[in-house]
């Protein structure tokens, strides 16, 4: 086992590394081009050439790179040229944020899908079962700016239950993430309940599930104790891998309820061409999604039974 | 170019049997109806340019709501128009055009790329194998989003760019799944009987191997296509799709959301429109899911 995460632990560092240089050379191999975006367009060469020799742009490119990767490490990613303050201290309360929209996501979706697909892949081909697939189909082709355009005509201009937007001006509110959260979770649930119900139904299918019926287990006991084990583990890696896409869903929900989180910041300061905010946040989306890769890796071979270490 | 003539793409060399397989979705009705409504949304894209429409771009008079009648040319706004005056049943048909083409042209090229890479890990193995392998890891491991911000923002949002971006996020995938169908179908006898005749490796991928793992492949083409429609307008409402003032149904939604408290139907007519072109691409899939199960 620990041979298994050693080997996992060091794949995940080499990715880290070609992502991190491959980023590092995209956008700073052209240092002309990153005075030019620090300093505004109206600089001069001369003043982008005395900004590269007092910050240090004149080293080699390796030596600049390792120094970046260094600071990274340490927390320091530079200055923001939209906010005017260290990447940081934006980014860090950003992410915040984000993960209690993403928190908050998971804490509904997971039950949700994971009872829906054990409920459909119980009866294969059963009226539950066509509800729920057809349902599942249903809500994932609504992408999320869609529904939080369905959900705001509703609830906010129909009804008016909720507020519009999430701007959380004053502190945290139920009322404000109720929306974000929903929309995420509409789109979200069908993909791993599918993948449940699919997990579920082969299950079902087994010799030994088929033996603790005919012993006469009662049907109940036999999906707690029996099946429930096995059918939960590959919807445990799927769920830990929408991380990786979780972002996108929640970039959307986060520019259409204004929600003040992580994914915002990226695409601002991608639209605005602040170099050092993309450069931050990408590493750390992406060194979150390799990270839960990891951990899905891990847990996968922890869960099932079928692998044994000797 | 229209649309319908690139969704064939993704079957090279067997365009005889896609149209038997056509036939075959008579089995589901599920396949029957997602069919129609991407059926639905490709004619009226096709038609567009003959429709008795107004011109998508053109400022006519804001703020009306649909089945308005009193449109001072004795013409009839079926959806409404928008809040710079455009006609929305102009510009969601036109819009369709868009998303279709690009949607459609954006996952051929990656399951161009995709498949390449895949049948050349899988039958080649060795280094090939190792190499192809680990760059797909390494882009496999950006969240999708994060890849198309970086293209498109370093090289700019042209159709292009979009193109290689979605080329970038799914080409990995792809590839995956035809290496796993490679793996196990260079072990059939046929292989090996080519391989005896003296084909080379090129006629043995492209001719033998390829048109044999389509199956599952067309599965998740049609999956795929949804999820690039998805893609594609989802840059739009964020502000990084096709540059304006051509209509693209998710900027459609990011300019007309902050009106929605009075004027709600600008921005939920595309909504519905997408979701509905999705839905169409996700049913088409699962029914032909269902019926390649029953063989």
């Amino acid at each position: 086992m620990l041979i298994l995460a050693a080997r996992r632990f060091v794949s995940m560092a080499l990715i880290m590394v070609v992502i991190s240089f491959t980023l590092f050379a995209i956008f700073e191999s052209d240092k002309l081009a990153v005075a030019g975006k620090v300093l505004g367009p109206y600089s001069n060469t001369e003043q982008r050439e005395l900004w590269l020799e007092q910050n240090g742009y004149n080293e080699p490119f390796v030596e600049r790179y390792f120094t970046w990767v260094f600071n990274a490490m340490r927390g320091d990613f530079g200055d923001s040229i939209q906010f005017k303050a260290p990447v940081a201290d934006i980014m860090w309360p950003r992410l915040g944020n984000t993960a209690i929209l993403a928190g908050l996501y998971m804490l509904f979706m997971i039950p949700l899908s994971l009872t829906l697909g054990v409920i459909a892949g119980m009866k294969e081909g059963s009226f539950q079962d066509r509800a729920v697939s057809v349902g599942s189909v249903l809500t994932t082709s609504v992408p999320e700016f869609a529904s939080a355009t369905f959900f705001t005509a509703v609830f906010v201009f129909a009804l008016g239950w909720f507020p519009g937007t999430a701007a959380m001006t004053d502190g945290f509110s139920w009322a404000e993430i109720f929306l974000p959260v929903l929309v995420l979770v509409m789109y979200g649930f069908g993909y791993t309940a599918r993948m449940t119900r699919a997990s579920m139904a082969e299950v079902m299918t087994s010799h030994y599930i088929r033996t603790a019926v005919l012993k006469g287990i009662p049907y109940r006991r036999v999906i707690m104790k029996h099946a429930l084990r096995n059918a939960l583990i590959a919807p445990f890696t799927v769920i830990i891998l929408q991380l990786n896409w979780l972002l996108s869903g929640v970039i959307v929900v986060e520019v259409f309820f204004a929600y003040k989180g992580f994914g915002k910041l990226l695409l601002d300061g991608a639209l605005f061409g602040d170099i050092y905010v993309i450069e931050a946040c990408t590493l750390v989306a992406v060194f979150v999604a390799v990270f839960s890769q990891f951990i899905s890796d891990i847990g996968y071979t922890l869960l099932n039974p079928r692998i044994r270490f000797t | 170019m229209t649309a319908e003539t690139q969704n064939n793409d993704t079957t090279p060399s067997a365009l005889g049997k896609f149209f038997t397989s056509v036939g075959l979705l008579r089995e589901s009705p599920i396949a029957i109806f997602g069919l129609s409504l991407i059926l639905f949304w490709v004619i009226l894209a096709i038609l567009a340019p003959i429709l008795p429409l107004y011109d998508p771009n053109a400022p006519l008079e804001p703020f009306k709501f649909p089945l308005d009648g009193s449109a001072k040319n004795d013409g009839l706004y079926w959806l409404g128009t928008d809040h710079k005056g455009r006609d929305i049943l102009s510009r969601v048909i036109f819009g369709a055009q868009q998303v279709l083409v690009w949607a459609t042209t954006a996952t051929a090229v990656a399951y161009i790329v995709g498949m390449l890479m895949g049948v050349v890990a899988g039958y080649l193995g060795g280094w090939w194998d190792e190499v192809i392998s680990f760059i797909s890891n390494i882009l496999l491991s950006f969240p999708v989003i994060v890849l198309y911000i970086i293209i498109i923002t370093y090289l700019g949002a042209t159709g292009f760019n979009i193109v290689l971006a979605v080329t970038f996020a799914s080409a990995p995938g792809i590839m995956r799944i035809v290496r796993g169908l490679v793996l196990d179908l260079r072990t059939r006898d046929y292989i090996f009987a080519a391989q005896t005749r003296g084909e080379s490796p090129l006629y043995i991928m492209i001719v033998e191997l390829l048109p044999n793992a389509r199956g599952p492949l067309i599965v998740d083409a049609c999956l795929r296509l949804g999820y690039t429609t998805i893609t594609i307008a989802m840059l739009g409402y964020l502000g990084l799709g096709l540059p304006p003032p051509d209509p693209d149904w998710g900027k459609m939604i990011a300019e007309t959301q902050p009106l929605g408290s009075f004027a709600g139907h600008m921005a939920v007519v595309p909504a519905v429109a997408i979701s509905s072109l999705v839905l169409g691409f996700n049913l088409l899939a699962d029914g032909l899911r269902e019926i390649s199960m029953k063989d």
